[in-house]
């Protein structure tokens, strides 16, 4: 891993962090009916989308 | 990385990403009302739902039901029959001219305490059908369905290899950085590789497991082929066995549901079906807890006798069909799933608008932008 390859934790910190999330999410929604998985489910797919949304549209 | 193997990259991302764009377009907008399905029919009023009544109203026998649905369209068979996905107090039966696949069909709604007639929903016409239809086979059938899967593979290697390219095109911006200021091509660019970053789990899922919902058709024959093929060693040259043979089809239910007490009916496939055999009817029990609801139980009950003749148990690639389902709707989780769902839908939207602009810009997307150029050059001269 080095910075001109481009793999480097810098660089993959925050997709990494992202898609982990997203994952947790699609697989605690598939196992639950309501109440905590749902709430866990929302929440870590929430934060992807708000990221997305925050730095596509908000910031400035 | 040097600069060959990014130039193949960048090249295997183009190609992979051109071919596939415009489809993953059509499929990302017709998704969209698909999302909220439910919503719209209701809205629409197509939607049927059963009168209110006390809950301990006895219900009708399955083979009443089925002579309702007939007498509806006496020229045409009952293919399944299934309860609605929010009450088992109404009966969703499908009747098509033959037990062939086809989309020729109409739907009768049985309540299933009085036997009424509820409603004929069309489901082969209007906004949502079209809808469904470019999203599943563009009007092409299967040809249709494996075309989308292979743009679905397309885009899975345009995802991968967009993965391969995001940290040499992005190692000297934070995490974010949006050049507005600079060139509209810049700014488009770090969107695309932002929103393509955020987005890529969720996209790769649903891409993989959209693609892996185009081979449904393929899987269930290879699953008549596979296991039911023994099993219809007994029944050699027979035809398939028609509704008048039928024995009772409320007593196939009852000896299936004892096969796996504690599960639900999901559907039942009668003879000649794609989920059946030509001699038995089917029936598709599913779990009640949320993860084992998506899974299903197959009982292959003798059409005539009503014995129960076997419950297979439901091999790894029909299991991972099954799951791979919720996974691409998004329908589990409820409204704030399914508003996420959106939301992540539109922000692909973005990723690959913005990849198309990038390419319809300049011609050359790979080393168009001053800063692509100079990363491109830069990984030359380590080589």
């Amino acid at each position: 891993m080095n910075e001109r390859s481009g793999w480097t934790w810098e660089i993959w910190r925050w997709p990494v962090v992202l898609a982990v999330l997203t994952t947790v999410g699609l697989v605690a929604g598939l196992f639950s009916d309501g109440g905590f998985g749902d709430a866990l489910a929302g929440l870590c797919l929430a934060i992807p989308t708000a990221t997305a949304l925050w730095f596509a549209c908000l910031k400035r | 990385m040097n600069g060959t193997a990014l130039k193949r990259w960048s090249w295997i991302h183009k190609w992979s990403s051109l071919v596939s764009t415009v489809f993953m377009l059509l499929l990302c907008l017709t998704g969209l009302p698909l999302i909220f399905h439910h919503e719209i029919g209701h809205l629409l009023g197509t939607e049927v739902e059963a009168p209110p009544m006390p809950a301990a109203t006895p219900r009708v026998s399955l083979d009443h039901v089925l002579q309702v649905a007939r007498a509806q369209h006496p020229d045409r068979v009952v293919q399944f029959a299934s309860h609605s996905e929010d009450s088992e107090d109404l009966w969703f039966v499908t009747m098509t001219p033959t037990p062939a696949p086809t989309d020729d069909f109409r739907s009768v709604v049985v309540d299933a305490r009085t036997g009424d007639v509820l409603a004929q929903p069309r489901f082969d016409e209007g906004f949502m059908w079209v809808m469904l239809k470019l999203h599943v086979d563009l009007f092409a059938g299967l040809p249709g369905k494996l075309f989308l899967g292979l743009m679905g593979l397309l885009l899975l290697v345009a995802i991968v290899s967009g993965v391969v390219l995001y940290g040499p095109f992005t190692r000297k911006l934070e995490f974010g950085t949006v050049r507005r200021a600079r060139q509209p091509r810049l700014k488009w660019l770090d969107l695309h590789n932002l929103l393509g970053a955020v987005t890529l789990m969720w996209f790769f899922v649903v891409g993989a497991t959209g693609m892996i919902n185009t081979w449904a058709d393929l899987l269930i024959k290879y699953w008549q082929h596979d296991q039911l093929s023994a099993l219809m060693a007994p029944y050699k040259g027979q035809p398939i066995v028609q509704p008048a043979e039928y024995g009772s089809v409320q007593k196939s239910l009852e000896a299936a549901s004892l096969q796996a007490p504690g599960m639900k009916l999901s559907f039942v496939a009668f003879t000649g079906t794609a989920f059946s055999s030509p001699h038995h009817n089917t029936f598709f029990l599913r779990g009640d807890e949320p993860f084992t609801s998506r899974l299903l139980q197959p009982v292959l009950v003798d059409a005539r006798s009503g014995e129960v003749s076997h419950a297979p148990q439901l091999p790894w690639y029909l299991t991972a069909l099954l799951v791979s389902q919720p996974l691409h709707f998004g329908d589990y989780g409820g409204m704030p799933m399914q508003i996420l769902w959106a939301l992540l839908d539109i922000i692909s939207i973005a990723v690959l608008g913005s990849g198309l602009y990038l390419w319809l810009r300049k011609g050359q997307p790979a080393a168009a932008t001053q800063s692509e150029a100079a990363i491109l050059e830069e990984a030359e001269v380590q080589t």
